[in-house]
């Protein structure tokens, strides 16, 4: 990945734009990661060492701010993220048998990647689909008004997607 | 930038638009394509009708509109120019709609939206209950316009308000317009807006920032999402007033990553303004600049707190820091520079304020929170979905006028308002206002707007349990009160929702949640046992239930309450011994009974009950079921509302008990009872050990048999078959058993002693005031 090309991106030219230089590089940190981990699914190693080297920021910092924040992740995941809304709405509405329903269909715990990296599951603070608890999301779909009955579709779909 | 307005131009170009994108007569179908819409299938509804436009040659304008509201009822259309509203639409009724469109026909009956009170369809949005009470000022132009084409914006009267600003305002009367109007935060704090642009402003520095704070993170509340992903633009002339009030030239606008549509239309939003000269460098030809940029988070909820919001923007792990400097001071905000942040929703708020003034703001809702509040209306109640409504309306109002009231006809039991930070409200609280005091006074706040129903199945322990999970989770971890307070009172709440509560447990978490207030770093932690403290304060007897009794009353508790098969109801399936993974469910001559030795209390009786005979019991009342063989049936008639003890009577009155030998001469007994004026003696053995009751009507009986007392000994004449009481009995339960057994004299006993005596009429002065209030309570 270049990091460089990365940074003339449309996109980071005008975060640079709103950002004072002596704080530029450490401001590009969060919005580099996110694009590294758009185009490469997950944040490697060396993706960092390369990140840290180009920003001048210790990889030990650059690790520190990556691993603070939920949505960076160091793994490899799967081709299909399934998000379970763990919402107050969806809580009170059985997120929760919904979850351990997934969990024993595909036999994966909650973070975790099915062995043939077909399927990641996680659990998500709140979609924003309260409307229509409980919700999930696949990939970037949100299926709501799930019930642990009617569950069978919504797996295949997982399957299927 | 391919062309830059002047303000004039933009004028003439908004009074030509409106003509030319909203003709009155004009065929158009506006579709919800809100998240909620778009999950429940808007995207499929909107590529149907055009399809059916080509088909037909039609050329009905489709509009993708933002969230219109109605969520649960998605998906939502709206048919112009007849103005008919539509809920539940399907891929399969896109050629109706074309055809609807078209003709001057009658609405599509199936479609409409049924009011449940009066069984009549609602053929308009204005009709229907859900909307009449609501006043749309921040939503306006949600569920009007296309988002993503800033031509509709304008031609609805956008940037109309940055217009008269740039022509006609100084920097310094923006600013007076936005303190007369007395908008306060709507991100939750409720602080006034004015005053804190006027720090910001008198801040010294040519650099200064504006930012808006869309780190939405609060479970259950989705109103910024709407406004960023429905309406853009209002945002952006929200920050522009601001930028141009407070002098700043640069400006961010923080979204949640777990919003990516948002930050579509957002960015999509940007562009627009940019080329049209309403953002960037010399805007509308006046020489005032602002940049604005958009900052993902990444998951994380303290950075929803504005010093670690600057921190994250600055790429930084997002810790917050003490206050002050504030983001106002200089040092305060990002890179050091001035800054004023506010919620998605005030700056949303802003244009009208300023087209119409602030007098006008300030007259809607109530003097001390004056204006409208979006609500994101969630739970168990009939119609989830967004709502604004003026502040000051009752949560009443809220939750049965515009929510419908509670699903399936279940009873309300408590609004959970303010999300992680907020309270739970309780019945006798739902006539109250609406607005950022009155709920601060009752332990909640307004918050971000959010507001979860629940209802009687659900326990307010697990509730209270569900949120400090989240803020436990959710601490960064700098200062110990949350790190280590808020995992501490976890342990507490899961101790206690599991039934392994200890006498002392709701105290020490009071104690430790009011630790965790005070000695907390920023919002997060002080507001984090907010959910507990109001739960415990509003629902203790559920609290004392699971710890005393291991009873969970909603019944969601897994490892609380007794399990016990109603026999009479049992209609002998089998269902529940098939259920029970621990072989718990016996059947002695044809009768199911659950072993109580190997229940591990995991409910699944009580779900694969056809007939709901499997019921759940409380530990004291199943001890009342062993001792007195009282069928668990009528225990529910027994127990009361009020939990008192025969320790609480006891307690009531003086301690004197008086106790004869088992040889004490009758005589000898009916002096002390003359003496001491009362109506019976307790005889024990050597050993003080209670062997018999000496009463009035002993004394009767012996009198009409004609036996002399003489020198008799008591035991001769006492009674023997005594019913003694623990003091932790019920009083309901002790007179439904006294009553049976036609008794007037209670003994109690503990541990072998006698405790006290109470009679049928301590009973009766005990419960007056219970009676008095029970009288009251039906006249």
């Amino acid at each position: 990945m270049d990091i460089d090309a990365l940074m003339m991106s449309g996109a980071l030219e005008r975060a640079a734009k709103t950002t004072p230089e002596f704080g530029r590089d450490r401001a590009l940190l969060i919005p580099l990661l996110h694009r590294l981990q758009d185009e490469l699914g997950y944040l490697a190693p060396e993706v960092l060492q390369a990140l840290a080297q180009r920003l001048s920021i210790p990889l030990a910092e650059v690790y520190g701010v990556a691993s603070f924040y939920d949505q960076f992740h160091f793994s490899p995941r799967g081709r299909t993220v399934v998000k379970v809304c763990m919402g107050t709405a969806c809580h009170v509405k059985g997120a929760s048998e919904v979850l351990s329903l997934l969990q024993d269909r595909f036999q994966v715990a909650v973070g975790g990647t099915t062995p043939d990296l077909a399927m990641t599951l996680e659990t998500v603070s709140c979609i924003g689909c309260c409307g229509l608890a409980p919700v999930i999301s696949i990939n970037s779909d949100v299926v709501g008004e799930l019930s642990c009955e009617e569950v069978d579709p919504v797996i295949q779909r997982i399957i299927n997607t | 930038m391919t062309y830059a307005m002047s303000v004039q131009e933009l004028d003439s170009w908004r009074q030509y638009l409106a003509d030319e994108v909203f003709p009155p007569e004009r065929e158009r179908i506006r579709v919800c394509t809100g998240t909620a819409c778009l999950a429940s299938g808007a995207g499929r509804l909107v590529e149907g009708i055009e399809a059916e436009n080509k088909r037909k040659g039609s050329h009905v304008e489709v509009i993708k509109t933002g969230c219109q509201g109605l969520c649960q009822k998605g998906p939502l259309v709206q048919i112009d120019p007849k103005g008919y509203f539509y809920q539940r639409v399907k891929e399969s009724d896109a050629a109706a709609l074309v055809t609807n469109a078209l003709s001057a026909g009658t609405p599509i009956r199936r479609l409409l939206y049924m009011d449940r009170d009066t069984s009549q369809p609602c053929e308009r949005l204005s009709s229907i209950p859900f909307y009449r009470k609501q006043n749309r000022i921040v939503l306006r132009n949600n569920g009007r316009i296309d988002p993503t084409n800033i031509r509709h914006y304008i031609a609805t009267g956008g940037y109309t308000a940055i217009q008269k600003a740039l022509q006609s305002m100084t920097p310094d009367d923006v600013l007076r317009e936005v303190e007369a109007a007395y908008l306060r935060g709507r991100g939750g704090a409720g602080f006034p807006a004015g005053t804190k642009w006027r720090h910001t402003k008198k801040a010294p520095g040519d650099v200064k920032f504006v930012i808006a704070n869309g780190d939405e993170g609060d479970p259950g509340a989705f109103m910024d999402r709407a406004i960023m992903e429905g309406d853009p633009h209002s945002l952006i002339e929200g920050m522009l007033l601001c930028a141009y009030a407070i002098g700043a030239s640069y400006g961010f606008i923080y979204v949640r990553h777990e919003y990516p549509r948002a930050v579509k239309n957002l960015r999509i939003a940007i562009n627009q303004a940019e080329e049209l000269g309403l953002l960037g460098e010399n805007i509308l030809g006046t020489g005032i600049s602002l940049h604005l940029d958009i900052r993902e988070g990444a998951g994380a909820f303290i950075c929803g707190e504005s010093t670690a919001l600057v921190a994250s923007i600055e790429g930084a792990r997002g810790f917050p820091r003490p206050r002050p400097p504030r983001l106002s001071n200089p040092g305060g905000g990002v890179w050091g520079y001035p800054s004023n942040l506010n919620n998605i929703e005030s700056y949303a708020c802003l244009p009208p304020i300023i087209e119409k003034g602030g007098k006008w703001f300030s007259r809607i809702g109530v003097r001390t929170s004056p204006g409208t509040k979006v609500f994101a209306l969630t739970g168990k109640v009939v119609n989830t979905g967004l709502v604004e409504v003026p502040m000051g309306i009752t949560l009443r109002e809220v939750i049965f006028d515009i929510g419908g009231g509670i699903q399936g006809g279940k009873r309300f039991k408590a609004v959970q308002t303010g999300g992680p930070s907020g309270g739970c409200i309780p019945e006798k609280h739902l006539d109250m206002p609406v607005d950022f005091d009155s709920l601060n006074k009752v332990g909640s706040m307004v918050g971000s707007g959010g507001m979860v129903v629940l209802d009687e199945d659900t326990c307010m322990v697990d509730v209270a349990r569900y949120f400090l999970a989240f803020t436990q989770a959710e601490s960064c971890g700098k200062c110990p009160p949350c790190r280590i307070g808020t995992y501490q009172m976890l342990q507490l709440l899961e101790k206690i929702s599991q039934g392994r509560g200890e006498r002392g447990d709701i105290k020490r978490l009071v104690e430790l949640g009011r630790f965790v207030q005070e000695g907390s770093l920023c919002g997060l932690g002080q507001s984090a046992p907010n959910p507990v403290l109001s739960a415990i304060k509003y629902f203790r007897e559920e609290y004392r239930e699971h710890v005393y009794d291991r009873y969970c009353r909603a019944g969601s508790c897994k490892g609380t309450g007794f399990f016990v098969i109603n026999v009479g109801e049992c209609l002998r399936c089998g269902f529940c011994e098939d259920a029970c993974g621990f072989d718990a469910i016996k059947v002695v001559k044809d009768a199911y009974f659950v072993d109580q030795a190997y229940c591990t209390k995991c409910g699944a009786c009580y779900d694969a009950c056809p007939v709901d005979a499997v019921r759940i019991l409380k530990k004291r009342q199943f001890e009342l079921t062993e001792e007195f063989k009282i069928p668990a049936e009528s225990l529910e008639v027994i127990e009361r509302r009020v939990h008192m003890t025969l320790r609480d009577v006891l307690e009531s009155k003086p301690s004197v008990v008086h106790t004869v030998s088992q040889d004490t001469r009758i005589s000898e007994a009916v002096k002390l009872m003359v003496g001491k004026n009362i109506g019976a003696v307790l005889v024990v053995d050597e050993d003080d050990q209670l062997v018999g009751i000496f009463t009035e009507r002993d004394v009767v009986h012996l009198t009409a048999k004609g036996v002399a007392f003489g020198n008799r000994p008591i035991s001769s004449a006492m009674s023997r078959d005594l019913i003694t009481f623990k003091a932790s009995v019920d009083v309901s339960a002790a007179m439904s058993v006294i009553s049976d057994h036609k008794k007037r004299h209670l003994p109690v006993v503990e541990d072998d002693k006698i405790a006290g005596i109470i009679t049928y009429r301590d009973l009766v002065s005990y419960l007056l005031p219970e009676v008095v209030y029970m009288a009251r309570e039906i006249y």
